[in-house]
């Protein structure tokens, strides 16, 4: 239990609740079946609208004739781009990345040309979603096809067929800055540059330099729930929509600027989200459902079929990628030089800013370069998907490391050891890091059993990497507490739970109320109910949705000691709240219970409800790693998990269970990366494995029990030091099962994925 | 407009009449006829199994059955799983053991977990995740849910 003075925790000690692992509050809601997700949204006289999506990777649309769909009984409404206002460029925050609200207006539906095969063209509203299909098969869409560009190198050269017209080069050195535009045409949106000390020095001094270039192709998130929203659009203005989202403001915000109308008559309600990993953090559906209900006068639903989740929305960058660094026969890195080049897909912002802060991250180096292109292709537009963009450039640098390691004949985490970042120690990008858990995250990996102990058996290996990421998070988030006359309190915030984030958050509040977790309620409300919150994304809930709480809880103190006052007739200043209790110093006898006081509010000038909104500055830095033990099967290519082991700083880990599922679940999602998940195109750009059965996600037969080991190094950051462990556990795996690959068969692999035919290409190469 | 079919089923224990089209899926008709909306659909062609109900004891995907099969049949979907008073002791693991996340995937994984402990109280981590495959999971790793299914049987064995 913490001791509050004031407004700082002044001695953590031992925690009553965090650290606990309760069952979360919307546990029995979610087994039963009874949690309202947003496909299960019905409203009365409710329509069904279906998009029609290009067939062309890249073309200009002719015209439209909706004729013939418009006639079918059942079809109420048709929306296409000319019913949106016309844009201008603006910049809008996306929660963990940020975009153009006219190119957003265009990915949702295409104006005048299509970009990628999956764009959506227009959308029918009909009064069921079968006749809304068939309505599809009657719209009449003539196109000028054109020649599409699919390769990102082949993109970024001079005599490439080019998406956009205008689109010029911007040039950054800090990854959210305005950037300086170079005046270039081309596919190449944007460079973002770090460079530090001098690079030819460095290499001078090194006596062993590695140099190797590295590819990955489109993944997708991968979230079991397709996107979907609901719109009802009233006579008086007012736009209501239920939407699976990352973040209800976000969606309000973007959906308001797409419509041109004020954010105030928008009130967008979070269902549950069924997944999101970063892909529910913008809008494809909003605008649509809002503006075929206007039409309609109806509300209308949307919800898209797996096909479309994979060719409609976004899924993180294809990458071409080269890392050379150097080191000395002691082990010292004495420089780096990262080349990223990251598809973004049709429109400028694919995450290589993400990668570029981070490739670097977990080594101490003084001469340093990073260069990170993001080029439009003809594929989907990229979106954010946990740690937007560092698990690619982890791959780069993380089997770089791997091989100095070995040709220096070191232990591959003495080398990282050796190069660790302490406090103090400037990121990539040049800021300065306050304390963190680098080297303690890499010295439990060398010290624990599972790296030393021994692993016998023909093409078995094992390999070992880590991840670095600045979690961002500072979006701002808000949380309101009512304190019940039984003592209980009502927590409400606006930060959609993806993964146990209402008990973790409900945590905090307690520990600093010293009530019992049970005795708070935390609901998730709409954009009308609480302040403004930014998106569930950058690792931030636990951290600033719970510093927020934590600010209302201080709040909530103060006025419950201002009550205590009143009935004990001694000064506010007078009051200590410790251990649940709140005593007076006038006469230690006046003691009263959080319970017993709240009892008395009534009596005492009513209601407590106390509001606080928190944008602290960002989470800060974290380091995680992984262990993994491989089998390859020579004759098929066939990678086999034997052990996987995942460490983490979580700073302080509010509810264990939670940060070892978010450490488990990037694992998971990192191991598909690795060895099956791509996006296969054909030379039409058509993903030719839309669906589950083909793009194929690891299934619990393919994977053995995952290990994990917290390490907590305090955040000062946050009162009780967390961190915040969503994204960074999915930095490392691709590169760890590379090493462990190498390790197992004596082949480096430098491509994503590692599948068995590209196993069995390695391998015959390798002879 | 196609004509709609009267169809006679048993929906977690109750006899239920519903009228639907010849195209429409049985989990369309939970959903959107019946408002059964605890199963879920997340791919609309059987391979992830977030729709997953029991049909006269059998686990399929009521995204690959159609409506009309459900004639004459018994059905239990996740909204049939737990009684009035207490969760099933699927359920019960499943909180406890923190096996869900977004919890999408989960209706699918306890109908499913539920028949394989049904059958097969000492199911074991193998068994279990052979089981399970055809239910895909993308938040948790599998983990904690293999574990939550582990302390079930045990529950269950205990009677």
């Amino acid at each position: 239990m913490a001791t509050v003075t004031g407004q700082e925790v002044v001695d953590p000690g031992e925690y009553k609740i965090i650290g606990t692992r309760p069952v979360r509050h919307d546990g029995v809601d979610k087994v039963t079946g009874r949690a309202k997700y947003g496909a299960d949204v019905q409203l009365a006289g409710m329509l069904h609208g279906k998009i029609l999506r290009s067939p062309h990777a890249h073309a200009k649309i002719l015209s439209i004739d909706t004729s013939k769909a418009v006639a079918l009984p059942g079809v109420k409404a048709i929306v296409t781009s000319a019913d949106f206002p016309i844009l201008k460029d603006q910049s809008l925050d996306f929660g963990e990345t940020q975009g153009n609200i006219r190119m957003l207006a265009e990915n949702i539906l295409a104006n005048q040309k299509v970009l990628y095969k999956g764009h959506a063209i227009l959308a029918i509203a009909a009064t069921d979603q079968h006749i809304a299909e068939e309505a599809l098969d009657l719209v009449d869409v003539k196109y000028e096809q054109l020649t599409p560009i699919f390769d990102v190198k082949e993109a970024m050269s001079k005599d490439a067929p080019v998406l956009h017209e205008n689109l010029t080069t911007i040039f950054r050195v800090d990854r959210f800055g305005k950037g300086e535009d170079t005046g270039v045409k081309g596919n190449v949106a944007g460079l973002i540059q770090f460079k530090r000390g001098d690079l030819d020095e460095g290499f001078s001094k090194s006596d062993i330099v590695v140099e190797r270039e590295f590819t990955t192709q489109t993944v997708h998130q991968g979230y079991i729930e397709p996107h979907t929203s609901t719109g009802q659009w009233s006579q008086d203005g007012h736009l209501t929509i239920w939407t699976s989202t990352q973040g209800s403001f976000v969606i309000r915000g973007a959906t308001a600027a797409i419509l041109g109308i004020p954010e105030s008559m928008v009130k967008v309600i979070p269902m549950e989200i069924g997944g999101g990993f970063g892909g529910k953090t913008i809008t494809y559906l909003d605008p649509l459902v809002a503006i075929l209900s206007r039409k309609t006068g109806r509300p209308v639903k949307i919800t898209m079929t797996r096909k479309e989740v994979f060719e409609g929305t976004g899924p993180t960058s294809g990458t071409y990628m080269r890392c050379k660094m150097g080191a000395t026969k002691d082990g010292k890195i004495t420089a780096g030089e990262l080349y990223l080049a990251y598809e973004a897909g049709a429109f400028p912002g694919s995450p290589v800013g993400g990668g570029a802060m981070s490739g670097f991250g977990p080594y101490k180096i003084d001469n340093l370069q990073v260069d990170g292109y993001d080029v439009v292709v003809n594929k989907q537009k990229t979106a954010a998907y946990r740690a937007p963009g560092q698990p690619q450039a982890a791959f780069a640098v993380e089997p770089v490391i791997d091989e100095l390691a070995e040709k220096l004949g070191m232990d591959p985490m003495d080398f990282r050891i050796i190069n660790s970042v302490h406090e103090g120690d400037r990121a990539p990008s040049g800021v300065p890091h306050l304390k963190w858990g680098c080297e303690e995250v890499e010295q439990a990996m060398r010290d624990h059993p599972h790296y030393n102990e021994k692993l016998d058996g023909p093409n078995r290996g094992r390999g070992v990497a880590v991840g670095y990421r600045l979690n961002a998070g500072g979006s701002g988030s808000s949380a309101t507490i009512n304190v019940n006359s039984n003592g209980t309190i009502n927590l409400i915030t606006g930060s959609v739970d993806i993964g146990g984030t209402r008990t973790a958050v409900a945590m905090q509040a307690a520990e600093v109320l010293g009530i019992s977790i049970d005795d708070v309620n935390p609901t998730v409300v709409d954009t009308d109910a609480v302040g403004w919150t930014g998106a569930t994304g950058g690792s931030r809930i636990a951290f600033d949705t719970g510093r927020a709480a934590i600010l209302a809880s201080y709040q909530v103190i103060t006025e419950m000691s201002e009550r205590a006052a009143l009935l004990w007739d001694v000064d506010p200043s007078d009051i200590v709240f410790e251990d649940g209790i709140f005593v007076s110093n006038k006469n230690t006898e006046d003691t009263m219970s959080f319970k017993e006081l709240a009892s008395k509010l009534m009596g005492t000038g009513g209601p407590v409800t106390c509001s606080s909104s928190d944008t602290q500055g960002g989470v800060g830095a974290q380091l995680a790693g992984h262990i993994v033990d491989v089998e390859v099967d020579p004759e098929t290519g066939k990678v086999d998990l034997l052990k996987y082991t995942t460490f983490i700083d979580a700073g302080k880990a509010a509810h264990p269970s939670y940060v070892e599922g978010q450490m488990q679940g990037g694992a998971l999602q990192g191991i598909g990366w690795a060895l099956n998940e791509e996006y296969f195109f054909t030379e039409d750009g058509t993903m030719a494995n839309a669906s589950f059965l083909d793009y194929r996600m690891p299934t619990s037969l393919d994977l053995p029990m995952i290990d994990t080991v917290i390490i907590e190094v305090p955040n000062a950051r946050h009162p009780f030091g967390l961190r915040g462990v969503g994204e960074t556990v999915l930095i490392p795996p691709m590169a760890a099962i590379a090493n462990a690959i190498h390790d197992a068969i004596g082949v480096r692999m430098d491509r994503l994925p590692m599948s068995p035919g590209a196993i069995l290409e390695a391998l015959r190469d390798n002879k | 407009m196609a004509d709609k079919i009267h169809v006679q089923s048993n929906i977690n224990g109750y006899d239920v009449d519903f009228l639907c089209e010849s195209r429409q899926s049985l989990l369309e008709v939970l959903r959107d006829v019946l408002n059964l909306t605890g199963s879920k659909e997340g791919c609309n062609d059987g391979n992830c199994g977030a729709c997953t109900v029991t049909m006269d004891g059998r686990i399929v995907e009521s995204c690959c059955i159609l409506g009309v099969e459900a004639e004459g049949k018994e059905i239990i979907t996740i909204e049939g799983v737990a009684s009035a008073d207490s969760l099933h002791p699927v359920q019960q693991a499943f909180l406890e053991e923190a096996a869900l996340q977004c919890g999408i995937c989960t209706p699918g994984f306890i109908v499913s977990a539920k028949n394989l402990l049904e059958r097969e109280p000492d199911a074991d981590e193998e068994r279990i995740r052979f089981w399970l495959a055809g239910n895909l999971c993308r938040c948790t790793g599998y983990d904690k849910i293999v574990r939550a299914v582990l302390k079930a049987g045990e529950v269950m064995r205990k009677g």
